[in-house]
């Protein structure tokens, strides 16, 4: 770990001005990642601007009809809201699904979108990584790579983006709100994080300085039926090797709208229009199911360890479907109704 | 009849309250005046060579003592005799900062010392060091064919037994056969305190070393003999532990590199090492087994064949006993037994946790059951069809042996006869359910051991002995022992340990320690006791006097007739009316080899699981584990209960999830984190149930245990995989059972 210098801000422009004014500063939520990649030697920051002060940690509707989290809420805070729980409660069972309840209470919505891949090799300086260290190789791919990518990873990098909570805001839509050097932006939550190509340093497209404000949800919440499958080696505190967000509206039997993404599949959360597309209008059946699934996987590439995700990922989403359909889960303070 | 009768009570940790309030003190937390900072660099490389240590670069940083490398690490002792610590095992023990040679990834090669803990850290960041790397094995499947038979092995280890009547054409000849591989990779014993010594310069070579580890006197020893201090001017002190489970069996580098720098530097220094750094040294080695079991057509066996291979450094020959029970559990004329080690570039293994009898437990355990599905008979009427009346590896009867009870006993508990033969024949909704059952044995082993007892005349008492506790409850044991020996409250009774310049014990491991420190404590006691009765019968109108040792007894702060237990002295009396402040005295205990030559003195266990498995995604639940164990008498049934609970953990955690997984391009670990390195959480965990099947034995030693520490690990790996077999019907031999496995 190399020195650094620490500032707290207390409103946002300070923060993106301070940040600004340091060459190779960070922010800093709740520390939960940054803090081991800085005590590995993977993130060196010289400067941490430090956010628990700034006022956004509320949960509050938007004018729209959907409710905005602020950035640094807790995770803990955000899936034990009244409202999320309420009306959101697929955002609700991905959040109690990740890390350990200490965790959460430190991690922030920010942070968690912001967290980095979970690749052994990233995180371990003495082996290559192009994602830590680009041009260096990547020691996943022909190596120990059983967390790692089967859709849309590249030859340079076949990392997973290991949250969550982010897999659910995928298939609710959510809008990343910015603020940086050149003012605010809203970034839909698709283009929000990147595949790796041949840029795998990059997580995700905020521009430097740039910093997360909340994160807007629609007013359509899936409150009904919705699943969060997630499938992992131990039944808390570990991250997925595959998980499924499904949400379904229902007319009947028949699929009126639907949303799939996965995670632990690939480089960001894996949401499958194309795949949503072949839902709508069927009815809501295991052979519609596994059409669907059929289609995720279609592209699914294995690199060695990670061969069982493609067949693991396809009877997920199945599963998660037929969970969504029934309409078996609910939002709790325990993260168990999903858990196979 | 007696009331302050401790033995065999369930008894509340006497440590618990300063464990939980924060007032134990660990070794990475003493804190010494003027203290340096060390800070370890791991080797990035598996092999090769240093060729430059740029420690001038970092030096120049202000506040950066020193970078200690084999490029000036003085002269040392010299003979490999002088580095082997106690518990070593054959070969040429691995000496830090010795050479420019790297012979395994993580390897320590330097240690920057600073004014502070950051900057130590940072330093080492930024110290560039040269290498030449050279090619690596690390990976066990390249060395099949190059096992060797070990040379002498570390005290405790017995080479196989030779074969005995005639395996090979016994085996061609049964009934039914089976033969299997059966591999788990490399454990590591991942204890939650990390390893970290703070050395205290007490000026002029003098030395008081508070160091995590499972026996001081062997860190002692050690240190002494590699740095030529006095032992007088070399104290070791270690008085609790966050756990152990063999890793610190040996004495760790981290004590090395600091009593080093603390002598160079002649200042108190300390050094702690990483989470990532506690997959740097001894694990659990990456074993291949291979059994071969064939039965006649009335159920018995008709040939047992194991064979094992598993790693070992290039340097030393570590060895574990994985195969000889397997010539023990079950009676069979015809066995054959074989156990190899293979060199690779890895440092040496480590006794873990039931080291050998896990491993091999889990391959004879499953092999029993394949055996008992091949020749369609139910698991445990197998095992009792081949139960041992007699050790056959020793020629010898059991001192005790109630397995069989273990199985009837835990049979009924756990509702074994709900259990329908068929595999995959039980399912709730999703889920297909499985019942597995599997067994082991364990040795019953006392070393000599010593204690001191001194009684004040407040009618208090101070026992001590250089063992340790590493968590299993010896301070609340050896309290017990003492105070019912003595007849003494609890609460007037005080246990200390870890520390050299108490009275001489073993390094705490093999579950030895009850026996052989209890032991010891119960002798000194009794010597106290016989002081006591000396002095009672001077005692004015003593109603004592003429009576022998054996006709009185100590019961509630008194000593009193056994046949007339109104005539009785208050022990606190007698020492105010004798004029003395205290009684004082130490005795060693040891082993009585004439009574245990005759014997051979083991504990067994048998556990029966529950598995759910989903069907489409291969997770499994265990959703009820019972474990009956006869590990003869149970001095206190809630902290033998806990070791047991905390084995069985251990069990579930080898058999769904530990590994720690060789990156070979890199002869790396790379799972090197509590993220990655799974073991069980609490959601892991569902219902767990012990049931001690209690022994009379006093061949043993003359409290009767046995040892209740990693007896309970045994069979468990294996009546999961039983219980996944049962509810899936599908054999997985390679552990950790991953859900991809089941797929
Ligand atoms: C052992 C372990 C297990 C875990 N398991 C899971 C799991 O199963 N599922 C899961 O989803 N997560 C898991 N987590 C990850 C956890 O959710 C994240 O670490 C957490 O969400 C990060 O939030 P934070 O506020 O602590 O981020 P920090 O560590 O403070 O920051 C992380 C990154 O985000 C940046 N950042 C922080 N806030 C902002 C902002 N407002 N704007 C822009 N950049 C910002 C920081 O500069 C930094 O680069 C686990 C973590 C650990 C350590
Ligand atoms: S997968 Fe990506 S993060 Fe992992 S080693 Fe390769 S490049 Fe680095």
């Amino acid at each position: 770990m190399n020195p650094f210098t620490y500032s707290s801000a207390t409103a946002v422009e300070d923060a993106v001005r301070d940040n600004a004014s340091h060459e190779g500063a960070a922010y800093i939520g709740g520390g939960t990642n940054i803090l081991d990649l800085m005590k590995e030697n993977v993130a060196r920051p010289t400067h941490l601007v430090g956010l628990n002060k700034l006022p956004l940690t509320a949960i509050e509707p938007t004018p729209e009809g959907g409710l905005r989290l602020g950035a640094l809420a807790t995770n803990a805070d955000t899936a034990w809201n009244e409202e999320v729980k309420r009306r959101y409660p697929l955002l609700n069972q991905a959040i109690l699904a990740g890390a350990s309840p200490q965790l959460r209470n430190m991690a922030t919505n920010g942070g968690n979108l912001m967290q980095r891949t979970r690749c052994y090799y990233f995180y371990d300086t003495a082996t290559p990584c192009n994602k830590r260290e680009p041009g260096s190789g990547c020691g996943a791919i022909g190596g120990f790579n059983r967390i790692h990518a089967i859709l849309g990873a590249s030859e340079q990098c076949i990392a997973t983006h290991p949250s969550d909570m982010c897999i659910a805001l995928a298939a609710l839509a959510a809008t990343v709100r910015v603020s940086g050097p050149n003012g605010e932006r809203a970034i839909p939550f698709e283009d929000f994080h990147r595949l790796p190509g041949n840029t795998p340093e990059r997580d995700n497209n905020l521009e430097p300085g740039e910093l997360i404000t909340g994160l807007d949800l629609p007013a359509k919440g899936f409150e009904k039926n919705f699943s969060y499958l997630k499938l992992r080696d131990r039944n808390s505190y570990a991250f997925a090797l595959v998980s499924v967000a499904a949400a379904l509206e229902l007319d009947g039997d028949t699929i009126t709208d639907a949303r799939l993404a996965l995670g632990g599949v690939a480089h960001k959360p894996w949401r499958d229009q194309e795949a949503e597309n072949l839902l709508k209008g069927q009815p809501a059946t295991p052979e519609t199911f596994a059409r669907a699934a059929a289609k995720v996987v279609e592209s699914a590439q294995g690199y060695g360890s990670n061969n069982f995700k493609i067949e693991l990922a396809r009877r997920a989403i199945v599963r998660a479907l037929k969970q969504a359909a029934e309409g078996s889960q609910h939002a709790s303070d325990v993260f168990l109704n999903s858990n196979p | 009849m007696s009331t302050t009768n401790y033995i065999g009570k369930p008894t509340s940790r006497v440590d618990g309250p300063a464990k939980v309030t924060g007032a134990a003190t660990y070794a990475a937390e003493f804190h010494v005046p003027n203290m340096a900072y060390g800070w370890v660099v791991s080797s990035p490389i598996a092999k090769g060579r240093i060729t430059k240590v740029h420690a001038d670069e970092v030096l120049a940083i202000p506040g950066v003592l020193e970078v200690f490398s084999h490029e000036n690490v003085p002269g040392l002792a010299w003979f490999d005799r002088n580095y082997k610590d106690d518990v070593a095992p054959g070969g040429s023990p691995f000496r830090p900062l010795h050479e420019d040679k790297i012979k395994f990834n993580q390897q320590p090669i330097a240690l920057v010392v600073a004014e502070t803990l950051e900057l130590a850290r940072y330093a080492s960041s930024v110290l560039r060091i040269d290498y030449e790397e050279e090619a690596h094995e690390t990976d066990i499947e390249a060395k099949r064919d190059e096992g060797f038979e070990p040379g002498r092995g570390k005290s405790g280890w017995m080479p196989p037994p030779p074969p005995r009547g005639n395996p090979d054409q016994a085996w061609e000849e049964a009934e039914h056969h089976i033969e299997h591989e059966y591999v788990h990779g490399a454990q590591h014993h991942n204890p939650m305190e990390m390893y970290g010594a703070t050395v205290e310069w007490r000026g002029d070579k003098k030395l008081t070393v508070y160091d995590k580890t499972q026996g001081v006197v062997n860190v002692q020893n050690y240190l002494t003999k590699i740095f030529g201090l006095s032992k007088d001017d070399c104290r070791v002190i270690n008085q609790y532990m966050g756990g152990g489970f063999g890793s610190g069996l040996r004495p760790q580098y981290s004590v090395f590199l600091a009593v080093l720098a603390s002598l160079e530097l002649k200042r108190s220094v300390r050094v702690t090492l990483t989470r990532q750094q506690m997959f740097s040294f001894g694990h659990r080695p990456h074993t291949l087994q291979y059994v071969k079991l064939g039965t006649n057509p009335d159920g018995t066996l008709a040939a047992i064949q194991h064979h094992a291979l598993h790693e070992t450094s290039q340097f030393e020959e570590y060895t574990e006993n994985v195969v000889n029970w397997s010539g023990m559990l079950y009676q069979c004329e015809n066995v054959k037994l074989g156990y190899q080690l293979a060199k690779l570039d890895v440092f040496t293994p480590q006794d873990m946790r039931a080291p050998g009898a896990a491993t091999g437990s889990f391959a004879l355990e499953v092999a029993m059951d394949e055996m008992a599905a091949a020749a369609g008979i139910d698991p445990i009427d197998f095992r009792i069809r081949n139960y041992a009346e007699e050790d056959q590896n020793a020629g010898k009867p059991f001192s005790s042996k109630r397995l069989r009870d273990c199985y009837h006993q835990g049979a009924a508990k756990f509702g074994w006869d709900q259990r329908n033969p068929q595999p995959r024949s039980m399912r709730k909704g999703n889920r297909l359910v499985g019942y597995g059952m599997a067994g082991g044995v364990w040795d019953a082993t006392q070393k000599k051991a010593a204690a001191k007892a001194t009684l004040t005349a407040d009618g208090k008492l101070l026992v001590s002995s250089a063992t340790a506790d590493i968590g299993t409850g010896t301070y609340t044991i050896m309290t017990q022992i003492a105070a019912e020996t003595l007849g003494l409250p609890l609460e007037a009774v005080t246990f200390k340990l870890g520390d050299t310049d108490m009275p001489e014990a073993p390094v705490q491991g093999g579950s030895w320690t009850a026996a052989s420190v209890g032991s010891a404590v119960k002798s000194v006691c009794e010597a106290i006791g016989e002081k006591l009765l000396k002095l009672a019968q001077k005692m004015e109108g003593s109603p004592l006097k003429g009576a022998s040792i054996d006709e009185v007894e100590f019961v509630n702060g008194q000593i009193r007739l056994r046949q007339d237990p109104d005539n009785a002295v208050v022990i606190r009396d007698v020492l105010q009316a004798s004029g003395e402040t205290k009684l004082e005295t130490d005795t060693s205990a040891t082993p009585n080899l004439l009574k245990q030559a005759t014997h051979s003195m083991h504990s067994h266990n048998a556990v029966f699981v529950e598995v759910e498995v989903d069907e489409e995604f291969g997770t499994v639940h265990v959703t009820r584990v019972l474990n009956a164990v006869a590990a003869g008498r149970i001095l206190n049934p809630k902290t033998a209960r806990s070791q047991v609970l905390g084995s069985i953990v251990w069990g579930i955690s080898m058999a769904l999830m530990e590994e720690t997984v060789m990156d070979h391009q890199f002869g790396r670990y790379m799972n090197h984190n509590y993220s990655e390195y799974h073991i069980p959480v609490q959601a892991d965990i569902n219902d767990i149930e012990v049931l001690f099947v209690e022994e009379e034995d006093d061949v043993v030693n003359p409290l009767g245990v046995k040892g209740v520490g990693e007896i309970g690990l045994l069979g468990v790996a294996a009546a999961i995989t039983n219980a996944v077999y049962h509810a899936t019907g599908k054999r997985v031999r390679d552990l950790p059972i991953y859900l991809d496995k089941l797929l």
